[in-house]
């Protein structure tokens, strides 16, 4: 079934009104196992965080004091409202408007955008009062963890970005709307993520 | 064959079947000095035996690799080579540079090799596979150059697909890391630690675009299956390698004096490289499976997916065995390591580029497809001659590696390393008899080439009922 969608994905199946009835999964396949691998690599590092957690509780939870959690806040607020975005986007297209489709997805780009700005500030605090990888094992994991988010909400916003363009070029259709539903689904992906790192290294004590 | 320039592959292939061939003779000498120590001494010791068994691997594999760029390369830009004359010229660079190296290991005691060649100058030698004198390492610079950028203009100026694309990074990378071999900073840490970008680069890294290029080119071929899916599966496995390989250089940053965090950056990344291998072998047979045409090089096939399979059992699965740190405390540097060693190799990187080839050499040597069908079951037999052989290699070093680790490292009382080598003696014998077996399916694969040459071609009819 599996390499069946490989090769259909790119297309709806046809006779079948995608207005009506999208296809399943969303975007194409090639995407989705890309998307459980990357999931099977945070779930590693969230595993070996919370282990490391357990036989060091109290020196994370010191380190954790130190960090900005409303800034992580705004963070969170700024990834869901994308996320959103995101989805307006795809509905659009799914009407075959490229023009607001566009729009929608460049909204979710500038949210992307508040998120990289404020967690650059955070980096620039931190470095700045001189931590680092070998600091101890919390900013280890702190810093480990939220630049590798940090490197796919990046990935994810080039990702958008030329969905957007080809969108505002009027590159998608009722029928063939497969690519903002594949760079949608990374992006949700990116926002899930952190909404499970945002309280696993932020909030939970 | 489409291209006339695609002709320049036939030498490289030939001198990568020869070198092959010294190879695995020098395993063998090597394999019996694991237990006659004093055999063939003083004329070939033990580390002159070693070194001239992974540099011979290594060159044979770059020319097999050379070998398939050439000739993948015109048929995906669908023009002919840029310079197929700089081609010819570089083959005899590196095969004579690569000759005069080994009969350099060979005659002439190392230290006076690195007098002769005045390694004081720029020095490099001196490192687990970069012995090679810094000559030698500026030659092969050259050669790289000149290879990639014969390749890169070709494709350039012609046809631009994604097989060729993920291609030429990969050699790309391949020359840019080598670059890494020039710096030799006094500070061990630092040399152990960039010597790596040199060695695991290559091999967890820039390699495996390679090989993903190849087996695609060759799965194209064969099956028939539209090039879109197979790019689309190509880019995924191309991310996953990367994003896995990359960091995962950790897992050798961990008892060199590298920063503690390497502890888990290597140790979580490097967990997760066997994905990539096994999306690979899942590729393979979901291609084959959904094929559009039954091809008549049943062996090119054959191979095809007997890389995709002994790459994730010897990358993937061995490699797993002894990445994570905890584990990797106690089996660095052990016959689980040669274990893991043997089985990648050969799985990931020999089998492609035998792959290569088998599909190509019919085509090279005048066929339309494929060898007649007298040659083609004799290459079958080699494949499994060869492949169960590496299997039994690898079981063996494995079970003297646990025997190792347990002796020497993990008892209440650990052993001295001679006297554990003395009691895995048993292991070493009956690895070097899956050597002479391998050896005997080397013989059958190079037999294969003189084997039904005039009879006619195999076709799809006749090979489905072989």
């Amino acid at each position: 079934m599996m390499s069946n969608n490989m090769e259909t994905s790119a297309a709806a199946p046809v006779g079948v009104q995608p207005a009506t009835r999208p296809a399943y999964p969303p975007g194409d396949l090639a995407i989705w196992i890309f998307i459980l691998a990357e999931l099977l690599v945070f779930a590693v590092f969230f595993a070996a965080y919370a282990f490391t957690r357990m036989n060091h509780v109290e020196l994370f939870n010191e380190y954790q004091a130190t960090l900005n959690r409303d800034a992580a806040l705004i963070n969170t607020l700024a990834l869901l409202t994308s996320s959103y975005f995101v989805m307006r986007g795809v509905v659009a297209a799914r009407e075959g408007n490229n023009a607001l489709c566009a729009r929608w997805i460049w909204a979710a780009v500038a949210m992307g955008v508040v998120f990289v700005v404020v967690k650059s500030t955070e980096y620039a605090h931190h470095l700045g009062a001189g931590v680092s990888l070998s600091t101890n094992d919390f900013y280890m994991f702190y810093l480990s963890l939220t630049f590798f988010h940090f490197m796919h909400v990046i990935l994810g916003m080039v990702i958008l970005a030329a969905v957007a363009v080809k969108a505002r070029s009027g590159g998608y259709s009722v029928e063939d709307h497969t690519g903002v539903e594949t760079g949608a689904s990374y992006w949700h992906m990116v926002d899930l993520l952190w909404l499970i790192l945002f309280p696993l290294v932020y909030v939970m004590r | 064959m489409q291209y006339k320039s695609q002709a320049v592959a036939k030498p490289y292939f030939i001198a990568a079947i020869g070198l092959f061939v010294g190879q695995i003779l020098f395993g063998l000498i090597l394999g019996l000095q694991y237990v006659i120590g004093d055999f063939m001494f003083p004329e070939i010791p033990f580390n002159v035996a070693r070194m001239v068994h992974t540099n011979l691997l290594i060159v044979w594999l770059l020319f097999g690799f050379m070998g398939a760029a050439y000739y993948l390369v015109p048929e995906e830009a669908e023009r002919e080579l840029v310079s197929p004359g700089l081609a010819l010229l570089m083959f005899w660079v590196f095969l004579v540079a690569g000759a005069l190296t080994i009969l350099g290991y060979l005659l002439v005691p190392y230290s006076g090799l690195a007098e002769l060649t005045r390694n004081e100058l720029l020095p490099t030698m001196g490192r687990e596979f970069l012995e090679q004198p810094t000559i030698t390492k500026l030659g092969i610079v050259v050669v790289a150059l000149a290879f990639v950028f014969n390749i890169g203009l070709t494709i350039l100026k012609g046809r631009k697909t994604v097989v060729s694309l993920v291609l030429l990074i990969g050699l790309v990378g391949l020359a840019v890391f080598f670059l890494f071999s020039f710096y030799n900073p006094d500070n061990l840490v630092k040399d152990k630690y960039y010597w790596w970008w040199v060695v695991h680069l290559w091999v967890e890294g820039v390699w495996e675009l390679i090989l993903g290029s190849i087996l695609a080119f060759v799965l194209i071929k064969t099956t028939g299956v539209d090039r879109e899916v197979i790019e689309k599966w190509l880019y995924v496995i191309i991310a996953m390698t990367l994003i896995t390989g990359i960091i995962g250089t950790g897992h050798h940053f961990y008892w060199i004096g590298a920063p503690e965090y390497w502890q888990w950056w290597g140790s979580i990344f490097s967990a997760l490289e066997p994905i990539p291998f096994f999306m690979m072998t899942v590729f393979a047979f979901n291609m084959v499976n959904r094929r559009r045409r039954n091809h008549p090089n049943k062996a090119a096939i054959l191979w095809a997916l007997g890389t995709a399979v002994m790459a994730f059992l010897g990358a993937g699965v061995w490699g797993f065995l002894h990445t994570l740190s905890p584990v990797n405390y106690y089996t660095h540097g052990t016959q689980i390591t040669a274990a893991h060693g043997h089985m990648a190799f050969y799985g990931a990187y020999v089998m492609i580029v035998l792959t290569m080839i088998s599909y190509a050499m019919p085509m090279l040597r005048g066929r339309e497809a494929a060898n007649s069908n007298r040659s083609q079951v004799l290459e079958m037999w080699s494949f499994w001659l060869m492949t169960v052989s590496i299997v039994f290699i690898t079981l063996f070093l494995t079970g003297a590696g646990i025997l190792q680790v347990y002796l020497q490292r993990f008892s209440a009382d650990p052993l001295p390393f001679m006297v554990v080598q003395d009691k895995i003696a048993l292991f070493y014998w009956m690895r070097e008899v899956a050597g002479l077996v391998f050896l005997i399916g080397l013989l059958t694969y190079v037999a294969s080439f003189f084997v039904g040459s005039r009879e006619p071609e195999a076709t799809v009819a006749v090979a489905e009922k072989a």
